[in-house]
């Protein structure tokens, strides 16, 4: 068969320029990641406030990263920013797209566990003289978290392996490489698989951890 | 001698639903007041004013003679801030009827964590006094528990022990007892009689009318969203004088 063939002759020159590609794609998952999980509670904190005037831009803001795409989203910050006087680089714009992608995503799983803690917590810790926010802090929080674990890390599975859309700005990550060697070498099969396989390498052991995660979140000791 | 607790002609109303129609109260320091009457009567709703869970409508509460969750400004009243309603909600201790632990901290967890964020208490100092609170309860045994572990009656007397470690002033019980079985009913009973005889101030709404009678200085039955009628446990429990206070209680009796 062809496949086996265009394989075994050029299979390692391949994985090793794929490769190449593998930091920058571990660079823009693990950047935007922090990033989302930061400005994503910020989201979902003016989410829940009482103020309308905080509630409203935070729903503006997650309705319109979620309903247009990230495509568009990129485009935007990489094309559309230099006409504002700034020039992100290919891997910042990435990182910051993606980032502020996900915090909208993120900012839902936040609140979907904040939410789902009973509101006596919250009496609780206010009849014991806590402000609000150091009641979300000490009390609503570590209980939401652990519910929240699970959909998290589900959740950064798909941001990693939407790194790839990034190739469309040139960021030098995995797909960007495969892409260059179909040009190369028109060998699109044999290449696109290889790239899936490198990301199932570093999906399928996250998916493992949001299983354990799963089985363990029942208890609190 | 000023009252501890001072309730001015209060309303509440959620939507259409007139809850408190114009209740007026005093406490005395030292004093336990019980309050009982029919569910739906605003007594629970009245309790979660005094802390402010619940803004009231209308009306002012003080305690030691000060404004609660308001300020006067000018000629009028403006809510307190998050920060300055939490500086006065650690003055009045709030039992509630369902316990509301925090899961996630052992019994002593519960116990110290207020001391230590809102006190601004050293660990060791917060520590020491959960330990004494929670030997206080009964519970000396189980303080690396966590609540899941424990027993009703004795998450109950922990909730208590997190409020004692605050040392309130004036310390509210919303129904403590009516989540537990019976059979742990007692254990928690005991707990607040031994505060009420160490001279703590206490507002309890209960449906424990044997309790309220042995424990209290004064019954208030509420119908309405009213008080209708009050006095001390003998003449209100024994000897009542509106015939809606005597159905409430043959009712209780025939349960």
């Amino acid at each position: 068969m062809r496949f086996f063939e265009v394989l075994g002759q050029k299979g390692e020159y391949f994985l090793i320029t794929l490769l190449g590609g593998w930091p920058t794609t571990v660079k823009v998952a693990a950047g935007a990641l922090v990033f989302a999980l930061i400005f994503g509670l910020v989201i979902a904190l003016l989410r829940l406030s009482r103020w309308r005037a905080f509630r409203i831009p935070a729903i503006a803001y997650i309705e319109f990263f979620r309903g247009t795409p990230l495509l568009v989203q990129l485009f935007v910050i990489y094309f559309g920013l230099p006409d504002a006087g700034f020039e992100p680089t290919p891997l910042q714009a990435a990182i910051v797209g993606m980032g502020l992608n996900g915090s909208a995503y993120l900012a839902e799983i936040y609140r979907a566990g904040i939410e789902a803690i009973h509101r006596g917590q919250m009496e609780a810790a206010l009849s014991l003289g806590m402000t609000p926010a150091r009641a979300m802090r000490y009390i609503i929080l570590p209980q939401a978290m652990r519910t929240m674990l699970p959909p998290i890390t589900s959740f950064s599975i798909v941001m990693l392996k939407d790194t790839a859309v990034v190739s469309v700005i040139a960021a030098p990550e995995i797909m960007f490489y495969a892409r260059n060697l179909v040009t190369e070498t028109l060998q699109s099969a044999v290449i696109y698989c290889m790239a899936g396989a490198l990301y199932l390498c570093m999906t399928v052991p996250m998916a493992r951890l949001v299983a354990r995660l799963e089985r363990s979140r029942r208890a609190w000791q | 001698m000023a009252p501890l607790l001072q309730i001015v002609d209060l309303h509440k109303r959620f939507l259409e639903l007139e809850v408190l129609t114009g209740v007026s109260l005093e406490v005395a320091r030292g004093e336990k007041v019980s309050i009982i009457g029919p569910s739906g009567s605003g007594k629970t709703t009245l309790l979660r004013c005094i802390n402010y869970l619940e803004k009231p409508t209308a009306g002012h509460i003080y305690i030691d003679g000060k404004l609660i969750g308001e300020k006067q400004v000018n000629s009028g009243y403006v809510h307190l801030s998050d920060r300055e309603l939490a500086k006065e909600r650690q003055e009045i201790g709030f039992v509630f009827q369902r316990f509301n632990l925090f899961p996630h901290l052992t019994a002593l967890g519960n116990v110290t964590i207020a001391p230590q964020k809102v006190l601004g208490l050293g660990r060791e100092e917060a520590e020491a006094r959960g330990r004494a609170m929670l030997t206080k309860v009964g519970l000396a045994h189980k303080i690396d528990e966590y609540p899941e572990r424990l027993s009703g009656g004795q998450q109950q007397r922990v909730a208590i022990a997190r409020v004692l470690a605050m040392q309130p002033k004036l310390m509210l019980f919303d129904e403590a007892t009516s989540a537990l079985d019976p059979e742990l009913i007692g254990e928690v009973l005991r707990v607040m009689r031994q505060l009420a005889e160490e001279g703590s101030t206490m507002v309890i709404v209960t449906h424990e009318i044997q309790f309220a009678g042995e424990v209290s200085d004064r019954v208030i039955f509420m119908d309405g969203g009213k008080i209708v009628e009050q006095g001390p446990p003998r003449d209100v429990l024994l000897n009542p004088q509106l015939p809606r206070t005597r159905d409430f209680l043959k009712h209780l009796q025939e349960r």
